[in-house]
């Protein structure tokens, strides 16, 4: 009986959600009472770190033919080290190749599913986590009925924390069942933080009139080091580009501060972004329905406010 | 081209949320249903372009009870050829995946089109299952597609960006925004989708492997702290020193 981890990483590096999988795992195999696995697949900087985060042992499988992310080989593989290392639970975290391998662990493993789990089991009665529902409107408990159970775990939900040493790893190889899936390429912005995996973000709408006015917007961003994001109709019009869009229909994001620049916050918009731990309107209107939402308010122009408080910031990281 | 169009449904996104016996059921109550905006907006429309440019069918299925043919006419109206309801209420994501794909099996469809998830329940998890239970190849997230009948040209959204990918034969896709714009039916569309077939077939059985036991409330925030627009010093000593993020 074991708790088995996909710690997934990108170009080597492990996502930071990846460690909060790690870490959650090695939770979930205290309360029952059994050990954390964790594989890696693909090229990874020092596997053996995963142990910092709970995981007692690694099983890396560093075929540089696994670099490319490729939900059939990788559903195989993992299916497989699951059933070889009898893993009662199997978490992977909520990222895109989450997603792309959650359901199809399921159906291998004959498993119970539970996307985007944002809390430790509660194993007094059965298996059961907690997850948001109806766009953060809702918490749903949601029980596991089946011996084996595959979890997603929602970034920002569990802090990772350091609780060992570096665990031993061990090369592994799986059978390959081949693939009609090629990756030709990634196309990805270096030197941001992604949004999904963002602690800081920095939003703006319609409120900034055109995009020669983003100056602004992302003064406020590099002083903070935070990442951008938009509303929809923001990117809809061309002024940002789409993976700035966050929302109902665009990214959900829980990020640690979100600070929304002349957004109304309507309601598609807030599915996104209400799980942010803290939130920072400006808005120049007192009955925008985002102040409802906010930790913080600001009523003011923005034109006339998001400057002075870049400057303040700036004053802050000098001192 | 055969392709095949997974379409749920969910409470309309401005809904009221609340729950009946001891929060242990969604309160439907005065909850008018749309389509899944994902399966609407952009795996459906993307099927009719598709069809548009290489000819072939689509056919839309939905696993629901028959209040759901009021959406499903609407997927007709849109453009689908034909439609299919599974006549059950799926009892959890695996239910919805098995019934899709015994309908599916060896009906040879090139392309399998589900949204990248319900906005209900965020699931994530019915396009993987098909794909899983069809042994075929599943991409997520995507927010392009392109198939010429034997290949498919992908981008997938992923972490800061996208992925392109290429797959031979058949396959299961996940759509995300930007892989279509959104279509209104037209009059036209309306009347010729009264008179488009809609099977509806009996349930295959399944195990029900999750089950929801309650819901809950978010924590209510405390409120919103009014700032004084001249005292930015202010805001950031708030960040940091109270909320504790900068
Ligand atoms: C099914 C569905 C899904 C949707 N999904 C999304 C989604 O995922 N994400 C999303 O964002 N939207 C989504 N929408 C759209 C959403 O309903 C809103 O229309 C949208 O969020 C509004 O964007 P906005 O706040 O930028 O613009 P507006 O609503 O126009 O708000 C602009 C705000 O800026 C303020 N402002 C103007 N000038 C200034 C100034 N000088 N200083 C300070 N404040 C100023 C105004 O007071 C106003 O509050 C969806 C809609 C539907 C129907
Ligand atoms: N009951 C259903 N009937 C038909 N398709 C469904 C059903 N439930 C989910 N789907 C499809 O699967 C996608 C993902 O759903 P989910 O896994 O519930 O988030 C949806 O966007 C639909 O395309």
């Amino acid at each position: 009986m074991s708790v088995l981890v996909v710690a997934d990483n990108s170009k080597g590096k492990f996502k930071k959600g990846a460690l909060e999988a790690v870490h959650y795992g090695h939770l979930v195999a205290q309360l029952l009472g059994s050990e954390c696995h964790a594989m890696v697949i693909g090229e990874a900087d020092q596997p053996a770190q995963l142990g910092k985060y709970g995981a007692a042992k690694v099983h890396h499988l560093s075929d540089a033919s696994y670099n490319h992310f490729d939900g059939q080989r990788y559903l195989a593989a993992i299916t497989e080290v699951a059933q070889q290392i009898g893993a009662t639970v199997v978490i992977l975290n909520h990222s895109s190749a989450g997603k792309s391998l959650l359901g199809g662990l399921g159906v291998k493993l004959k498993a119970g599913v539970v996307s985007g789990a944002n809390s430790l089991p509660d194993i007094t009665d059965g298996f059961s986590v907690t997850k948001n529902v109806f766009a953060g409107k809702a918490l749903a408990t949601i029980k596991v009925n089946s011996p084996i159970k595959v979890l997603s775990l929602m970034g920002n939900s569990i802090p990772p924390q350091e609780v060992g040493e570096e665990a031993a790893v061990e090369a592994l190889s799986v059978a390959d069942p081949g693939s009609s899936i090629t990756v030709k390429e990634q196309k990805t912005v270096d030197g941001v933080v992604p949004l999904p995996e963002a602690e800081l973000v920095v939003s703006a709408g319609r409120g900034m009139k055109g995009p020669e006015n983003w100056g602004l917007v992302d003064e406020l961003a590099d002083t903070l080091s935070a990442t951008t994001a938009c509303s929809r109709p923001v990117a809809d019009t061309g002024w940002r580009p789409h993976h700035e869009h966050v929302g109902q229909t665009g990214v959900a994001i829980r990020p640690n501060l979100y600070i929304a620049i002349g957004i109304s916050g309507a309601i598609q918009h807030l599915a996104g972004v209400n799980q942010s731990k803290t939130i920072v309107v400006i808005n120049k209107d007192p009955e925008a329905p985002f102040f409802k939402a906010a930790d913080y308010g600001v009523c003011a122009d923005l034109f006339d406010v998001v400057p002075k408080l870049t400057e303040s910031l700036k004053k802050f990281k000098a001192s | 081209m055969k392709i095949l169009v997974c379409i749920s449904k969910t409470p309309e996104t401005t809904s009221k949320i609340s729950f009946t016996d001891d929060n242990s059921e969604f309160n439907t109550e005065g909850i008018s249903y749309i389509m899944n905006p994902y399966d609407e907006w952009y795996a459906l429309v993307r099927a009719i372009e598709l069809k548009e440019q290489h000819g072939g069918t689509i056919t839309a299925i939905n696993v629901g009870g028959s209040s759901n043919d009021v959406i499903i006419r609407k997927a007709l109206a849109i453009g689908a050829d034909d439609a299919v309801r599974v006549d059950t209420d799926p009892s959890d994501a695996y239910d919805a995946a098995a019934q899709i794909a015994s309908y599916a099996q060896g009906k040879d469809f090139d392309l399998i089109l589900t949204g990248k998830e319900t906005i209900d329940y965020s699931g994530a998890e019915v396009g993987s299952m098909i794909a899983a239970e069809l042994n075929l190849p599943f991409i997520s997230l995507a927010s392009k597609l392109d198939h010429d009948g034997t290949t498919a040209v992908l981008e997938r959204d992923i972490e800061g960006g996208v992925e392109v990918i290429e797959v031979t034969g058949p396959l299961v896709v996940s759509a995300s925004k930007g892989m279509a714009e959104q279509r209104i039916p037209n009059m036209r569309g309306i009347m010729m989708a009264k008179r488009k077939p809609l099977e509806v077939i009996p349930a295959v059985e399944t195990e029900t492997l999750v089950s929801t036991v309650s819901y809950s409330l978010p924590d209510e925030k405390g409120g919103v702290q009014m700032i004084d627009p001249d005292n930015m010093d202010e805001l950031v000593r708030l960040l940091h020193e109270e909320a504790k993020v900068i």
